[in-house]
């Protein structure tokens, strides 16, 4: 089987694997006050974003199946009002599998109005490869949305939600709480290791770079590149924009060093021989786990070499 | 029987201003003095310096790709701060002052402002934790301090990445920064220790100095971003591997060896010397020969 897929198939079964493989009994689900209305979840699967007020809650990604006893007590504690709506940044189970469990437990009797990109849809209710679990129907998004955004207005704030074309997949989302002033963005931005680029789902290392500059243009901080717009990755602690900066221009620098291997003739073996990532390894990098410093190397070089085609 | 009484009285004074542990006032207006390093804090470090440093070979190569050209072409480096461990090596003049629980008359922490990116900093010393690892980390990063004699010892997590050296040396938000603080009279002497897992193999130790100068007034440093040379958004200037034709200029405008000025924790030490064969330094200083101030800091030594 071609390496990508495999990865991709592990990726797209991510929350059935995890959630099957991993104990959430001893997991904590902790709150971290943002900004404004928004707090941050850390729990298991990828960071919880919450904004809660007079008009209900508002859930973006929403870990495990399993976590959402957890999640729902943690939401509790901040607010009596149902969950409203869910938003998911891109389709990954470490980030939609609670989806359906949190709807049952916090929707107050109705059902939330679930918003992802029409490709988080789509991939979410197409037929699965061979060996891998099909996407309970009520985890799917019942609120999807085309084009370049979709914006609405909950607890005294505008919420838009941007649309990242070929970014970490082609489903990606970004959700800016604009009076509070904090961005959600999903696995385009994971400050702790390298951005995972699903070939098999749309990613591209173009589309990661182009959504972080777009993560840029709308921060602002506030004195001295500091404060201002907090930004919740998907993975990894709170962050801002100088934050992000340092990963866009990691993400940059790398390209560019695999751009002019590819352009010299290199093959994957040898641009992997040639270390592009030495000066990030220790930062960024992994040797185990289902994304390692080898995979995204991979990935960045086979992207390329298939756009230079 | 008076003179017992009174004798009783100033006991008693005495025993009720006896600090808990013993606390010295940092406070005031200090002044910084650049005996150490001068060449490094004022004009700026030399590319490819290296040198004192127990990087790793990831920073090394961070630091070779480094292309100065970020400051002026990317906005968002432009009012960048120094992160706390490098900000009192910079423009330094420095102010503390503290602050005391009215209640309790416990010290709950000092501050301190900084001339450069006007960057202010609270020690507390009321011994609250340390934030959890998933809160956001800034410039100045968190500070808690314990005193150790008439020594204070700060330990500062949650900083932003940064560098160790202004050449593109960098220093990661994993970082954890100890500070020694020790007054001895009008002079205030800082050691800082920086301990990097990502990019040290040894730990950083470095010192800086202050005199008291009551009658300084830290003027206002201001800061906004203006991009000056038009380039692509997203634009982020380096240099390709191999292809930094500036790293052996330190080099050789000090007539080191090159291996030597590329750091390390293996250079700091006496035992490296034999390794340099039969190197002898250069009989008469040719750059950066008298820097102690602001004013006689120059590249070329005065004839």
């Amino acid at each position: 089987m071609n390496k990508l897929l495999a990865i991709s198939i592990c990726l797209g079964t991510a929350g059935v694997l995890l959630a099957q493989n991993q104990n959430f009994d001893n997991v904590e689900e902790r709150i971290l006050p943002v900004q404004g209305n928004v707090y941050m979840l850390v729990g298991a699967g990828g960071n919880t974003t919450l904004q809660v007020g007079r008009d209900g809650v508002l859930v973006v990604d929403t870990q495990y199946a399993q976590m959402a006893p957890k999640i729902m007590a943690a939401i509790r504690t901040l607010s009596d009002m149902p969950i409203k709506y869910i938003i998911n940044t891109h389709v990954h189970g470490d980030h939609t599998g609670g989806n359906g469990a949190l709807a049952k437990l916090g929707g107050g009797g109705a059902m939330p109005r679930i918003i992802a990109n029409d490709h988080v849809l789509n991939r979410m209710t197409a037929k699965p490869a061979p060996g891998q679990a099909a996407v309970p129907d009520t985890d799917w998004p019942n609120d999807e949305y085309f084009g370049p955004s979709k914006d609405f207005f909950f607890n005294n704030e505008a919420v838009i939600v941007y649309h990242m074309p070929a970014a970490h997949t082609d489903g990606d989302s970004i959700v800016f709480f604009r009076r509070s002033d904090v961005i959600s963005t999903g696995d385009i931005f994971t400050p702790e290791r390298y951005p995972l680029i699903d070939l098999q789902r749309g990613g591209t290392v173009q589309g990661i770079i182009d959504a972080l500059n777009r993560i840029i243009e709308i921060t602002v901080p506030a004195k001295y590149q500091e404060g201002g717009t907090y930004v919740i990755p998907g993975h990894g602690r709170l962050c801002e924009e100088a934050d992000v900066v340092e990963y866009r221009d990691m993400v940059t620098i790398i390209r560019d060093r695999i751009a002019d291997l590819i352009g010299k003739g290199r093959t994957l073996e040898q641009v992997k021989a040639a270390k592009p990532t030495l000066d990030y390894e220790t930062q960024y990098g992994a040797t185990t786990g289902f994304w390692t410093t080898d995979m995204f190397i991979e990935a960045v070089y086979k992207n390329l070499s298939e756009k230079k085609r | 029987m008076v003179i017992a009484s009174r004798s009783a009285v100033l006991f008693l004074f005495a025993l009720l201003t006896i600090p808990a542990s013993a606390q010295v006032d940092f406070s005031g207006e200090w002044a910084p003095l650049y005996h150490e390093d001068g060449p490094e804090r004022l004009p700026g470090p030399e590319l490819g310096d290296y040198t004192e440093l127990p990087i790793n070979d990831a920073a090394r190569m961070r630091a070779d790709s480094y292309d100065a050209d970020r400051i002026s072409v990317v906005p968002e480096y432009q009012c960048r701060p120094h992160g706390a461990d490098y900000s009192m090596r910079g423009l330094g003049n420095l102010r503390i002052w503290r602050e005391y629980d009215q209640a309790t008359q416990k010290l709950i922490a000092f501050y301190t402002h900084l001339l450069a990116w006007d960057s202010e900093r609270t020690i507390y010393m009321d011994g609250r934790p340390h934030p959890p690892a998933y809160a956001d980390h800034t410039w100045q990063g968190f500070s808690t301090g314990v005193w150790e004699g008439n020594m204070l010892t700060i330990t500062t997590t949650h900083l932003k990445t940064n560098y160790i050296r202004r050449n593109g040396v960098p220093r990661s938000d994993k970082a954890t920064l100890t500070e020694h603080w020790y007054r001895h009279g009008d002079y205030l002497t800082v050691v800082t220790v920086i301990d990097d897992p990502v990019f040290l193999t040894e730990p950083l130790v470095r010192s800086d100095n202050w005199f008291l100068d009551p009658g300084q007034a830290i003027g206002v440093f201001g800061c906004e971003y203006a991009p000056e040379v038009p380039r692509p958004v997203g634009t982020v200037p380096h240099h390709l591997p191999g292809t930094n034709q500036f790293l052996t200029e330190f080099a050789n405008w000090y007539g080191l060896p090159y291996e030597a000025t590329r750091g390390g924790a293996e250079t700091l030490y006496p035992e490296y010397k034999a390794k340099l064969g039969n190197y002898k330094p250069p009989a008469k200083c040719e750059r950066y020969c008298t820097c102690t101030t602001l004013f006689n800091c120059n590249v070329s030594p005065s004839r």
